[in-house]
């Protein structure tokens, strides 16, 4: 049977065009506005929903993303709030859902535990940015117990041999980061992001998703004619979130908007 | 990860090349003023009851044993072809002990530093600009050390190609635990040479203050094997009931912050907690993994003084001795003058003297009860 994450690459392919990949951090600026941004984004056609599971010293990520945990933080976000978030829009989508957190969330609430939580909840794949495949293996297998993919990050200095390595352990689909350095918004997708994806492809058949910088449809279109199978926007869906705090409704509206001229170029791409 | 291996590999390759320990010591003797002594307190030793000496790297260039760890990684990063420094500081004396070295080397230095801390310690941020660096505010966070600390992780993961990212304490991913250990073991290896000439035999004692571990783990690594009572003196804040402190052996528990397992001071959902010392230095929710297992394995005894007898330890010794010690080693003078009836008028007690307290005179100073 294939899994939400497989299914939802498969369909983009059938299409010809890349999966959108949404991020937003769970729990930002609370749990019930948190909802409504999950439902405005899948509304506007995003394919994979990220969330991130906020972290006092999120150390990939960029001060929007930090800022966007700190918000969390401080409404009382805890992996309770988060996994209740997942079970609210499991009520409503099916669409694939994966998070994005740091080890020690997962470890302090015991490995164990968090991937068991995050199954009954319907969780479809977990990123943990500060763990290196060399020391995944407990993490691994327990998500492979839950039915769970171990979604891993590579870079531009990431080695081939290593490449090699988290090729193996990975499953749904790989976060190829685009950039030298933290999320955030950039101006354009490097070169470099574009012979990263032409070496990760020479050693798995796991769909290819570029992230970290990416935020505008001719991003997108520069990133679908190199050939990702999916584009992953962090960064540029959390500042229309910071933009319109004092406005929820315009919040939501925006960011609908957003991700439908994001997904048009997909199509104009056939 | 990968510019972890490749520094590992680095590293492994110059900590067996007779060149570069030579000059690492020449750069140690003739620029950093080395070996440091170990002064006999004639004082303290009758107020308090013992034979009490200081390990005197508060006369170390820059002020503190910073330096130790600085030289021998700048040399290194020189030796990687790196063009540039980047460093996070607490206090400020590792920022100026990266300043120092990316002068006398050449290389362009740039330091991250919490707001808050840059308020605390306005005196070294222009120490280090003096020297060249540039201090950058960091404004995310707690803005203290663990959050300058994520800046320049962020900065480093950016520019890695270039950038040599010089980490202060014995924390962060391996190598750098590892590295930062060998480079300030030369406290202890000193110490121990300097104690058998003058007493003809090992100490009782050695205490040394603990934030991230570096000079604590430096004067303790050399002993580990002997029969030397080791004390590390955490920071106790405002005391660890009010959750003002920043104890992390004391506690914390297990948890892991900027890729290292070890003890944490966090909240039951895995949140980094903020932390609180009188000293800026100390101010870390975390600590060397070397420590933790020396804690688990009982060859270490951490303990932990708050900000008042803090205060005290750093008046007396000024009074007693003429020595004005870092705040974050007053720590270690206020664990002995708390439990000097413990000691012998024979047994040797040797506190490490990590830094010089002129950077603090201000606040101090500033603070009731001034002297």
């Amino acid at each position: 049977m294939m899994g939400r994450i497989e299914t939802a690459f498969a369909a983009a392919a059938s299409m010809k065009k890349p999966a959108f990949i949404g991020f937003t951090v769970a729990g930002d600026p609370d749990k019930a506005t948190c909802i409504r941004i999950a439902r405005a984004l899948i509304a506007g056609g995003t394919d994979i929903l990220e969330l991130g599971v906020p972290f006092s010293d999120p150390v990939a990520d960029g001060p929007t993303i930090q800022k966007a945990d700190e918000r969390a933080l401080a409404a009382g976000t805890t992996p309770d709030t988060v996994f209740e978030i997942v079970r609210e829009i499991r009520k409503e989508s099916g669409v694939p859902i994966v998070f994005l957190t740091y080890y020690n969330i997962v470890c302090r609430r015991g490995i164990e535990r968090f991937y068991q939580e995050a199954h009954d909840a319907g969780v479809d794949g977990i990123l943990i940015a500060d763990m290196p495949v060399e020391e995944s293996g407990e993490v691994c297998a327990t998500a492979a117990r839950y039915g769970i993919d171990p979604i891993f990050l590579i870079t531009r200095t990431t080695t081939e041999d290593r490449i090699r390595k988290i090729a193996e352990k990975a499953h749904g689909y790989l976060y190829l980061v685009a950039v030298l350095g933290v999320t955030g918004v950039r101006g354009q997708v490097s070169e470099g992001a574009i012979d990263l994806l032409h070496r990760v492809r020479k050693h798995t058949r796991l769909p290819l998703a570029l992230g970290f910088g990416i935020s505008t449809p001719a991003h997108t279109r520069t990133c679908a004619r190199a050939g990702a199978d999916g584009v992953i926007v962090g960064s540029a869906i959390v500042e229309i979130v910071e933009r319109n705090l004092s406005d929820h409704d315009t919040m939501v509206l925006e960011l609908q908007d957003y991700v439908q001229s994001m997904r048009r170029v997909h199509e104009s791409q056939e | 990860m990968s510019a972890l291996l490749e520094l590992e590999g680095a590293y492994e390759k110059v900590s067996k090349d007779p060149q570069f320990a030579r000059d690492l010591a020449a750069f140690q003797t003739e620029y950093a003023g080395r070996e440091t002594p170990l002064t006999f307190c004639p004082n303290a030793s009758r107020e308090l009851g013992c034979r009490l000496y200081l390990k005197r790297e508060d006369l170390v260039h820059g002020g503190s044993h910073k330096l130790n760890n600085t030289l021998g990684q700048a040399l290194l990063a020189k030796q990687m072809g790196k063009k540039r420094l980047i460093a996070e500081t607490g206090a400020g004396q590792h920022g100026v002990a990266t300043a120092i070295v990316g002068a006398v080397l050449g290389m362009p230095v740039e330091v991250y530093m919490g707001e808050v801390d840059m308020q605390r310690q306005a005196l070294n941020v222009f120490r280090m600009e003096l020297m060249g660096a540039k201090v950058i505010p960091v404004k995310s966070g707690t803005r203290t050390l663990k959050d300058a600390i994520n800046e320049a992780l962020r900065d480093w993961v950016a520019n890695v190609r270039d950038t040599y990212y010089l980490i202060g304490s014995v924390v962060g991913p391996h190598p750098y635990p590892l590295m930062v250990r060998d480079f300030q073991s030369v406290i202890g290896r000193e110490a121990r040479e300097q104690v058998l000439r003058k007493e003809g035999r090992l100490p009782d004692v050695i205490v040394a203050c603990v934030g991230g571990g570096s000079n604590a783990i430096g004067i303790f690594y050399p002993f580990l094997t002997d029969d030397v009572e080791l004390i590390g003196v955490e920071a106790g804040g405002e005391g660890i009931g009010t959750g003002k402190h920043s104890a992390t052996l004391c506690a914390g528990d297990a948890g892991v912050l900027h890729g290292t397992l070890s003890y944490l001071l966090q909240d039951e959902h895995g949140q980094v907690m903020p932390t609180h010392s009188i000293s800026a230095g100390l101010d870390y929710p975390g600590v060397g993994p070397e420590h933790a297992m020396l804690k688990d394995k009982h060859r270490v005894t951490y303990v932990a003084v708050n900000d008042p007898e803090v205060l005290d330890a750093f008046k007396f010794l000024s009074k007693t001795e003429g020595i004005i010690p870092a705040l974050e080693s007053a720590h270690a003078v206020a664990y002995v003058m708390q439990n000097a009836e413990r000691f012998d008028k024979d047994d040797i007690v040797i506190i490490n003297l990590s830094g010089r307290g002129d950077k603090d005179v201000a606040e101090v100073a500033a603070m009731k009860g001034g002297a």
